[in-house]
């Protein structure tokens, strides 16, 4: 197999400055029909430069740079710079800081570059995005980075999916479940009852059906074919290193719904950023990047052999390898995909407090057809429940509150930080008793947002000047998502001012998570450490769980804040900010 | 012809809604639409063969859409035994069921024309059943329900059981109907998901019968009250 395009990462940077210490850099892009192939499917699409590669655009912390882009598509576009802080006139999304490129025009972006890190770009136009209109964009830092390596690659991951982003939009609205093609099935129930006990398995179907709900229901979109910097599995993409050498890798999920579980078997990997910004290394096996996130770790292979970096979907549909290898046409190994994930009511926990319970019988709901294994029910109080003559034995309810129940106030953290409780690596963000904590695959540490801490602190920490609730809500069955309830084009902005720390107190009451990104400014998210806490600019709210964060409000102007799950956008869950105000 | 006529006119609001359904920009939802069909196949009965067909066609967004729902069946070098088209337009009432109103025409060959006025209700009930009722107001008003269930043999497999119900409420002498005198006809089905969900070719079994007064002008009529067919058929879904 000769995939050379796929071998030069880093090749594709178009006007490069001319070659002076980055004071004003011009850079060129084209925004194109493109053919993708993916080695399992060939698809129409859109691309940058003409390419199913990412383009990847490298600055330097402190430039001035000028990109032209230019539009060939027969439809406008636009490109957001995702994750960095400018003014949101140059933010690049139609309808809220410009009014997109129109077809056969190019537009100028001007701004500094005032950051450094791993970001990326991408198309905030319909559906452009998941049809291939994203990129890299690598900035180093002037006094050159933290934690310096031997070598320094980006890995863009996608979920390319034969179907056109606004086809799968579609489709998804005529029929939420379409493509869901893991659902559980009369095998299922057959397994199930052999394991549990027919009543038991019949108990289980009938809870979840009594919700019209699916334990399945952890990726909305699957049958994609997962690309490593435009590259399928078979394609390849390889990354080169001589044995000892320290490899940074510049994870970006750049995917329309998928959330990747990372690992280089055979290797730690070491955390030295998140975001863009540097965090204090922390040393794991195993991370998941939500959609949007972006990690840099460094790897560091000492044998001279073939090294396979693994993508594997959260929801376990579908899995994508790259290669670390020391020469050009080694192949990594392949690895079988983990078995699927389970949702279970823990991670229903805020569903069922948007929910209409008349007709929802909750007393003489039996649990007994749960799987209870390894499931911590510590912040459930099930009072309510019909308990009599069910074998609970396998059940923690330790420190159970039997008074009052509601399960429709099931608040994980009730106005505290979320800390990490021991044990339970990689947990604290999850609902407790969730089917969707994460575990490494080689049984080590697995990465949590609590594991992260700033290198140096972005801000000075300091009260919130007020706290906003944002509930994220949804109807699955008919694909509706809205933030409160309420869809984008029925909301009013989120109006901010200048100067105000805001707290954000986000609860996810549907049952899938989502990576919520606010543009402009930076998002600091509660992990207990004070000014250490991370900062981000995506941060993926667990179902089932609140989570808070906090910005400075340092960016005048209109900004987008919005799931980053493609459809979700799409479908509503999306506000306009309006930071009012501004440095006199 | 005629009937051609009439699926063009019912059809064409829906074309132009398609013509106009452009990707709203980012944040706003998009004006949707798409097209399943629940049966199209051939029937073989003890008598006869036929060809039949149940459709929708849809367009609109979250708060209204704009339904096409056709049904018929054509006995093979004969007439259209049955030929029912509605228009409705159709608005969520909760979080799982719409309500609908709309226009409804029965015009199959041999018998005089019906339109109605529709309303009903369509959505999903616990436990996963697809449920339809409606009731068709005319001077032959009637009421129809519809059930129907996919089980997952595997997740392509997949094994539908149907229902379907109508009730006339009033007699119709010149369709061979006595109020009260109701009409079944169960369906099963085994399909295979073929490429996606949009193509899922089925074999099954469809049963009709008509009891009551309306069983009764069948026989007087020297008519069979039920019929047994064994179907195979393709769906689609895009
Ligand atoms: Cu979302």
């Amino acid at each position: 197999m000769k995939h050379t395009n796929f071998l030069r990462p880093l090749a594709v940077v178009l006007g490069l400055a001319l070659g002076l210490p980055a004071q004003a850099g011009t850079y060129d892009i084209t925004v194109d029909k493109v053919r993708i192939d993916t080695g399992t499917f060939k698809k129409n699409g859109i691309g940058y430069n003409g390419s199913q590669t990412p383009t990847i655009l490298h600055f330097e912390e402190g430039e001035d740079v000028v990109i032209r882009v230019k539009n060939n598509l027969r439809e406008s576009t636009s490109i957001h710079w995702h994750g960095l802080i400018l003014p949101f006139q140059q933010d690049g999304v139609p309808g809220i800081s410009f009014n997109g490129i129109k077809a056969g025009e190019t537009f100028t972006y001007r701004f500094p570059i005032e950051q450094a890190g791993t970001y990326w770009f991408h198309s905030h136009s319909s559906f452009q995005e998941p049809d291939g209109a994203y990129g890299a964009i690598v900035i180093s830092p002037k006094g050159g980075e933290a934690v310096p390596t031997d070598r320094d690659y980006v890995v863009q991951l996608t979920d390319k999916h034969p179907h056109s982003g606004s086809r799968i939009f579609r489709n998804l609205k005529a029929s939420a479940d379409y493509y869901n093609r893991a659902q559980r099935t009369a095998q299922d129930l057959i397994e199930d009852a052999g394991a549990d006990g027919l009543k038991a398995a019949l108990q289980d179907r009938k809870m979840w059906g009594a919700m019209r709900m699916m334990p399945t229901d952890i990726e909305d979109v699957q049958g994609f074919t997962p690309l490593i910097n435009g590259a399928s599995t078979q394609q390849n993409w390889t990354g080169i290193f001589k044995p000892g050498e320290k490899v940074r890798l510049r994870l970006i999920n750049s995917s329309a719904t998928t959330y990747f579980d990372v690992r280089v078997p055979g290797l730690k990997m070491t955390v030295v950023q998140a975001d863009g910004n540097d965090v204090k290394p922390v040393m794991v096996d195993e991370l998941r990047i939500a959609v949007a996130e972006t990690y840099d770790v460094i790897v560091q292979p000492r044998e001279a052999k073939a090294y396979s970096i693994i993508g594997e979907s959260a929801g376990r549909t579908a899995m994508v390898r790259g290669t670390l290898a020391p020469s050009e046409g080694m192949v990594g190994p392949y690895y079988k995909m983990r078995p699927q994930p389970l949702l279970t009511m823990a991670d229903m926990g805020g569903m069922m407090s948007g929910m209409d319970h008349s007709g929802m019988d909750m007393g003489g709901m039996d649990m007994s057809g749960m799987n209870h294994s390894g499931m911590d029910m510590s912040g459930f109080d099930m009072s309510g429940m019909d308990h009599s003559g069910h074998d609970m034995s396998g059940m923690d309810m330790s420190g159970m509150d039997h008074s009052g129940m509601n399960m429709g106030g099931m608040d994980m953290s009730a106005g505290t930080p979320v800390v990490p409780s021991e044990g339970a690596a990689g947990a604290a963000f999850y609902a407790p008793g969730s089917g969707l904590i994460p575990t490494a695959a080689n049984g080590g540490k697995f990465l949590g947002y609590e594991d992260l801490r700033a290198r140096k602190p972005l801000y000075r920490d300091r009260p919130a000047t007020r706290e906003i609730e944002i509930r994220l809500t949804g109807n699955m069955e008919r694909y509706i998502w809205s933030i409160d309830g309420v869809k984008y084009e029925d909301a009013d902005p989120i109006r901010l001012k200048y100067g105000e720390r805001v707290r954000f107190k986000f609860v996810n009451e549907t049952m899938m998570a989502h990576p919520m990104h606010l543009h402009g400014m930076w998002t600091i998210i509660d992990t207990g450490k004070g000014a250490y806490d991370p900062v981000k600019h995506t941060v993926s709210v667990a179902p089932g769980t609140t989570l808070y964060t906090e910005t400075e409000v340092d960016a005048p102007g209109q900004w987008a804040f919005h799931c980053h799950l493609s459809y979700h956008m799409a479908g509503g869950m999306f506000r306009k900010v309006i930071v009012e105000g501004g440095p006199s | 012809m005629k009937k051609l006529l009439l699926g063009t006119a019912l059809g064409l609001p829906l074309g132009l809604a398609f013509a106009t359904s452009a990707m709203a920009e980012v944040g706003v939802s998009p004006t949707v639409w798409g097209v399943r069909t629940d049966k199209l196949e051939y029937r073989m009965g003890d008598e006869e063969n036929s060809f039949a067909w149940e459709f929708e066609a849809w367009t609109g967004n979250d708060e209204l859409r704009l339904v096409w729902k056709s049904e018929g069946a054509k006995i093979e070098g004969g007439d259209f035994e049955e030929m029912d088209n509605q228009i409705r337009l159709q608005k969520p009432i909760t979080d799982f069921f719409d309500g609908f109103i709309g226009i409804a025409a029965s015009t199959p060959d041999g018998t005089p024309e019906r339109y109605y006025g529709a309303f009903g209700v369509t959505g999903l009930a616990p436990q996963w059943f697809e449920v339809e009722a409606a009731l068709y107001v005319s001077e032959y008003p009637y009421l129809g329900a519809e059930v129907e269930y996919e089980a997952l043999l595997t997740n392509r497999l997949i094994l539908t059981p149907s229902l379907e119900v109508s009730l006339p409420l009033a007699d119709d002498p010149a369709r061979e109907i006595a109020a009260g005198g109701g009409s079944v006809e169960l369906g099963l089905r085994l399909s295979y998901d073929l490429i996606g969900r949009s193509v899922s070719p089925y074999v099954g079994v469809n049963y009709e019968r008509a009891f009551g007064g309306t069983a009764d002008i069948l026989r007087d009529h020297g008519h069979e009250v039920d019929e047994l067919t064994g179907v195979v058929g393709i769906n689609f879904m895009f």
